[in-house]
């Protein structure tokens, strides 16, 4: 048996990594990323003359499950057309038999490594008010992401704000296609968004959980339910949570320039937004994800935000804030005429 | 593109045989000979580099101990007491050989080998060179810490071994030998210096041949690593895991 040096073995590696395109449209250029269950690598559409990024299952699985994942995941991707959302271009299955998708190319930067170059709180929130958009479309269309962090979020160089990463999306009853449903795909769970789970339901639930190990997400930024396994009780209040860890983290993250937003304190509006979307128990959350934004507006606004009562000193704080320039003026207005007064009675 | 549609596990990762795991609890003896034979072929130099460079044993001393642990694994049916859920079958065999020299050392004496050992060509001498050649540099002696990574990458060197084995009989089956030395030049021996152009000219084909052909024998190669791979673990996760470490996913 011939002996592989180091340098074979690392050769050898990347040659069974490398998917292989032939009999695709598709030439590949670079690896761009790695995710959970696949990699994702920038590649030409020799018939289009463009550039995509073409993502593929790397690990080896003898029961198709991952496969089906990408593939719903692709297919997840086809169902919401956003703005917010990459669409994708292309589904099938390579030569050596791993499932891919290809999707638009976007060129930018991960939230995470972007927020340092966005010092200012306002265009941050405007930033988390475009994710909201794109989330808040998704629940509309009945999926939710359940995996809504820093790196799944992309920045495009013309502005654009990108929610990346469906593989763990997962469909709500009444609003999957046909061909997302469970007999379809094991992974997607179905329920509905306002009765409480079958049986029925909880046991294909409770056997998905089991067949992968483990709880699906990102701790630190997954809810308290999802955290828990408790797949069957998921629903749009999971995202909203979610969205409040990552509004956390456009709030008090990546200052480079001013001292830490965590040392003085967030404002007390923000705080109580975030803490309404964090809440521990769902029903304390938002009810949807359109609040939340609707909270952040009114915060960008200058008024008062539902999650917050204010108290009169709270609330006459705001109130100069917003109108600090007719305040003063008319503070000026009155200081001279009180001035004039006091001249002329002397 | 037509509408993919997953394929039956089968299609994509053809199963030659059952995992060993599965197959030493066959009521076939046969079947079982077979899955030691396997077990055999994947880990004795892992076992026996491992046992020399942990044990600092002699060249002789390892070869005993190394076919004294396959024994053992045999005669007290260690595979049998393997359980995919608490570990990896590689973790296990390495604890096995551990617990066995140690148990050896307290004997104070090597027992005389003899029984049937699986039919499989223990070819010392060439693991010996592999040592001597490569590991046996004394910068590159693992230190106790990395033992374990040393045991994993022989481990990986095995497999791949043996997997480029099995892909030079399979092109030698479909008359492809060409290919397989193209692969062999470019990916097996190549220095990194040597190109797809170099390759074409050597060979005197066009230089599409030999990208197609690169491409179909990392593709076979993938196939048979990773067959090869699921035969020697317990369970699916395992498989996932191992594939994982074997092929360098988890580092990137």
């Amino acid at each position: 048996m011939k002996f592989l040096t180091d340098k074979a073995l690392e050769r050898l590696r990347e040659g069974a990594e490398t998917p292989d395109l032939s009999g695709t449209r598709y030439r590949l250029l670079e690896r761009v990323a790695r995710g959970g269950m696949g990699v994702v690598y920038a590649a030409e559409d020799v018939k289009l003359d463009r550039r995509v990024a073409l993502k593929v299952l790397d690990v080896p699985e003898t029961n198709g499950d991952l496969a089906s994942r990408l593939l719903r995941e692709a297919r997840v991707l086809a169902l919401l057309e956003h703005p917010g959302i990459v669409p994708v271009h292309d589904v099938g299955t390579l030569a050596d038999g791993r499932v891919f998708y290809t999707m638009k190319f976007v060129e930018g930067q991960r939230l995470d490594k972007f927020v340092e170059s966005v010092p200012s709180i306002p265009d941050r929130l405007r930033i988390f008010l475009r994710i909201c958009d794109a989330v808040a479309f998704a629940h509309a269309r009945g999926v939710l992401h359940r995996d809504l962090k820093p790196a799944n979020i992309m920045l495009g160089s013309f502005g654009e704000v990108l929610v990346m990463d469906w593989g763990l999306a997962k469909i709500l009853r009444g609003s999957a296609p046909e061909n997302l449903r469970p007999a379809a795909d094991p992974e997607a769970t179905i329920f509905d968004k306002s009765t409480p789970a079958t049986a029925a339901d909880e046991t294909t639930v409770l056997s998905v959980v089991t067949d992968h190990g483990a709880v699906m997400g990102t701790p630190g930024y997954m809810s308290p339910e999802q955290a828990r396994g408790d797949v069957e009780h998921l629903d749009a209040r999971s995202d909203i949570f979610s969205l409040g860890t990552l509004l956390r983290f456009l709030l008090t993250d990546g200052f480079s320039d001013s001292p830490p937003v965590r040392a003085r304190g967030l404002d007390k509006s923000l705080e109580s937004i975030i803490g309404k979307a964090t809440a521990n128990v769902p029903q304390d959350r938002y009810e949807s994800v359109s609040e939340l934004a609707i909270d952040v507006s009114r915060y960008l606004d200058g008024v008062a935000v539902g999650a917050h009562p204010e108290s009169f000193f709270e609330k006459a704080t705001r109130f100069y804030r917003r109108y600090r320039f007719f305040i003063l003026l008319i503070a000026a207005y009155l200081l001279m005429r009180v001035l004039i007064l006091f001249f002329f009675h002397r | 593109m037509s509408e993919p549609e997953v394929q039956h596990a089968s299609d994509r990762f053809p199963q030659t045989r059952r995992s060993v795991i599965e197959a030493v609890h066959s009521i076939d003896a046969e079947e079982r000979q077979q899955a030691l034979e396997a077990l055999c072929a994947a880990y004795w130099k892992p076992v026996y580099k491992y046992i020399r460079l942990r044990w600092n044993r002699s060249s002789h001393e390892a070869q005993d101990l190394t076919q004294g642990f396959f024994l053992e694994v045999l005669e007290r049916e260690l595979l049998q007491k393997f359980d995919p859920r608490k570990s990896r079958l590689r973790t296990y065999l390495r604890v096995c050989v551990e617990s066995f020299v140690s148990n050896e050392q307290k004997a104070g004496q090597r027992q005389k080998r003899g029984g049937a050992m699986p039919h499989v060509a223990l070819d010392f001498a060439s693991a010996e060179q592999e040592l001597g050649g490569t590991v046996m540099d004394p910068a590159a002696i693992p230190s106790p810490e990395s033992l374990e990574e040393f045991f994993e990458k022989e481990w990986i060197r095995s497999l791949f071994g043996l997997a480029v084995e099995a892909l030079r009989q399979f092109c030698i089956e479909r008359e492809r030998e060409r290919t397989f030395r193209l692969f062999e030049a470019y990916d097996l021996d190549g220095n990194g210096k040597i190109t797809y152009e170099q390759l074409a000219n050597e060979y005197s084909i066009p230089l599409t041949d030999v990208t197609n052909a690169l491409c179909w024998a990392r593709r076979e190669f993938r196939r048979i690593a990773l067959t090869r791979l699921r035969e020697l673990c317990g369970s699916e996760e395992e498989f996932q895991r191992e594939a994982r470490a074997a092929f360098g996913w988890d580092a990137k």
